[in-house]
């Protein structure tokens, strides 16, 4: 199973939620909390709930609630990828 | 007498102009914005034409914005943030709770909706946006406008089918009185989606005339229904105590009435609630100097109309006119769009015209203002709109009369 990468992610928040226009996504964020890129729990829930489709994976319940940066959530992605959803 | 709240601001999403400004222009140029559906398709449909907003939203509005709003919704936005800067208001420089916001809805973001259900029957949950969540419900387009804005005050919406652009406007005004200092309030509105015009052609109200100018033909003798449209107006109403001096005019007067059951034999309550607005407002009815008429195009409900207009002012006592055969019917935005319109018409002393009419039922009673604008001097207007399910609402404007006038 291929991983998870940034630039995947920062497709589908534009595709889930949308892109803050002070905000620029295709630079190093990283490490950058996702409410400073303007995303509230509800634009991850979309987004986490799109990974898991497209991906057929299925992730922790408290994840959204939890996550604060791409990196985290790469991280728990990536970690389930290629696990039996 | 009570001090009236004022308007200090409009902003107008229309069919026939985005923007007040070419809103208004296209409107005393009687330019109608009425056409063939193009939203989706309305072959199978027994109505067919409809006012289309045309408008770029991804390029007026955060990119945030765009995947949690319905169409009515970006609408409104792009209305509120009008009024706002007309008014020259920035909320965040006021009390926390100083600025509310209060709008009319219909059915809601239907068309997002319809979106996100097919998703759920068609496909599976995983497929439904989260933001389904509150993009369908009918107050949405107030949470939106607060949250954008920061608008910490009184806020609700109210949903009484067509009458609801004057109600809402009635229930801020009322925040105002109890000291709030400043509200967003009007409508803005529509839903041209398949399930939506679905529920709209069940109440056999809309013109099954294909022609966009033959189709929404009130107080004629071809009236066959109306057009649905969408877009509205939003306005920004203020304490007169604190407002600036630049004013559109004041909200001088409103009531509202419910109809009897069908059946019951007593008469339609549009009449108590003209006559119940005027008390409210300390007026006669000679003091009116222009109608802006709920014009259904249903024929039976126009001869209603055209009999109160009648009984309270005489025969072709007062002008009377319909720009709304310009837009369609904006469900819940249409009464606020005829409230700005109103005050633009005291502000520029010209009454905007009724297009398309070619055979006037009412022309021995009614001095309906027919394809042209008149010049006239106005000091105040009187508002009517009826909503589907019994609803009456009249509502008075009078142009401002400084701050120091009591």
């Amino acid at each position: 199973m291929t991983e998870m990468t940034l630039a995947d992610l920062t497709r589908l928040l534009r595709e889930c939620a949308g892109v803050d226009e002070a905000v620029d996504l295709d630079g190093d964020i990283i490490d950058v909390p996702f409410d400073e890129l303007g995303y509230d729990s509800l634009a991850l829930f979309n987004t986490v709930s799109r990974i898991e489709r497209d991906h057929s994976v299925r992730l922790p319940d408290d994840l959204v609630a939890e996550v604060t940066t791409p990196r985290w959530l790469l991280g728990v992605v990536n970690e389930h990828l290629g696990q039996p959803a | 007498m009570t001090t009236a709240p004022v308007v200090t601001g409009l902003g107008v999403v229309a069919p026939n102009g985005l923007g007040v400004e070419r809103y208004w222009a296209a409107t005393l140029a009687g330019r109608a914005g009425i056409g063939p559906v193009t939203r989706f398709d309305a072959s199978g449909y027994r109505a067919r034409v409809a006012g289309e907003v045309e408008i770029d939203a991804a390029a007026l509005l955060p990119g945030r914005l765009l995947p949690q709003t319905d169409r009515m919704t970006r609408l409104a936005l792009v209305a509120a943030e009008e009024a706002l800067t007309d008014a020259g208001l920035d909320p965040s420089t006021m009390d926390r709770y100083g600025c509310g916001v209060l709008t009319a809805a219909s059915g809601g973001g239907f068309e997002f909706g319809q979106r996100e259900l097919e998703a759920l029957w068609g496909k599976d949950s995983t497929h439904v946006s989260a933001y389904q969540s509150f993009a369908w419900f009918y107050p949405v387009n107030s949470g939106q406008i607060s949250i954008r804005h920061g608008l910490r005050g009184p806020g609700g919406a109210v949903v009484t089918e067509q009458a609801g652009g004057l109600d809402a406007i009635a229930m801020a005004r009322r925040d105002i009185r109890c000291g709030t200092r400043a509200m967003v309030s009007g409508g803005v509105d529509g839903s041209l989606c398949p399930w939506s015009w679905l529920c709209q052609t069940r109440s056999g109200r809309l013109s099954p005339d294909v022609d966009a100018d033959r189709a929404y033909l009130p107080f004629d003798a071809d009236a066959s229904g109306y057009v649905p449209g969408e877009g509205g107006a939003l306005l920004v109403i203020e304490d007169p105590a604190t407002a600036g001096e630049r004013r559109y005019g004041e909200i001088a007067g409103y009531a509202a009435t419910f109809d009897p059951r069908p059946g019951s034999g007593r008469p339609p309550a549009l009449r108590r609630a003209v006559e119940l607005a005027l008390g409210d407002a300390g007026m006669d009815p000679a003091e009116v100097d222009v109608v802006f008429a709920d014009a259904s195009g249903v024929p039976d409900l126009d001869a209603q109309e055209a009999a109160v207009l009648v009984e309270l002012f005489g025969p072709r006592a007062v002008p009377v006119t319909a720009p709304k055969t310009m837009t369609g019917r904006l469900l819940g935005g249409g009464a606020a769009l005829d409230v700005a319109t109103a005050l633009l018409a005291l502000r520029d002393g010209v009454i905007p015209p009724t297009v398309h009419i070619g055979r006037p039922r009412f022309a021995d009673v009614l001095d309906l203002v027919r394809d042209e604008p008149r010049p006239a001097r106005m000091d105040s207007a009187l508002v009517l709109a009826r909503g589907h399910g019994g609803f009456n609402s009249a509502l008075l404007v009078r142009r401002g009369r400084g701050r120091d006038s009591t």
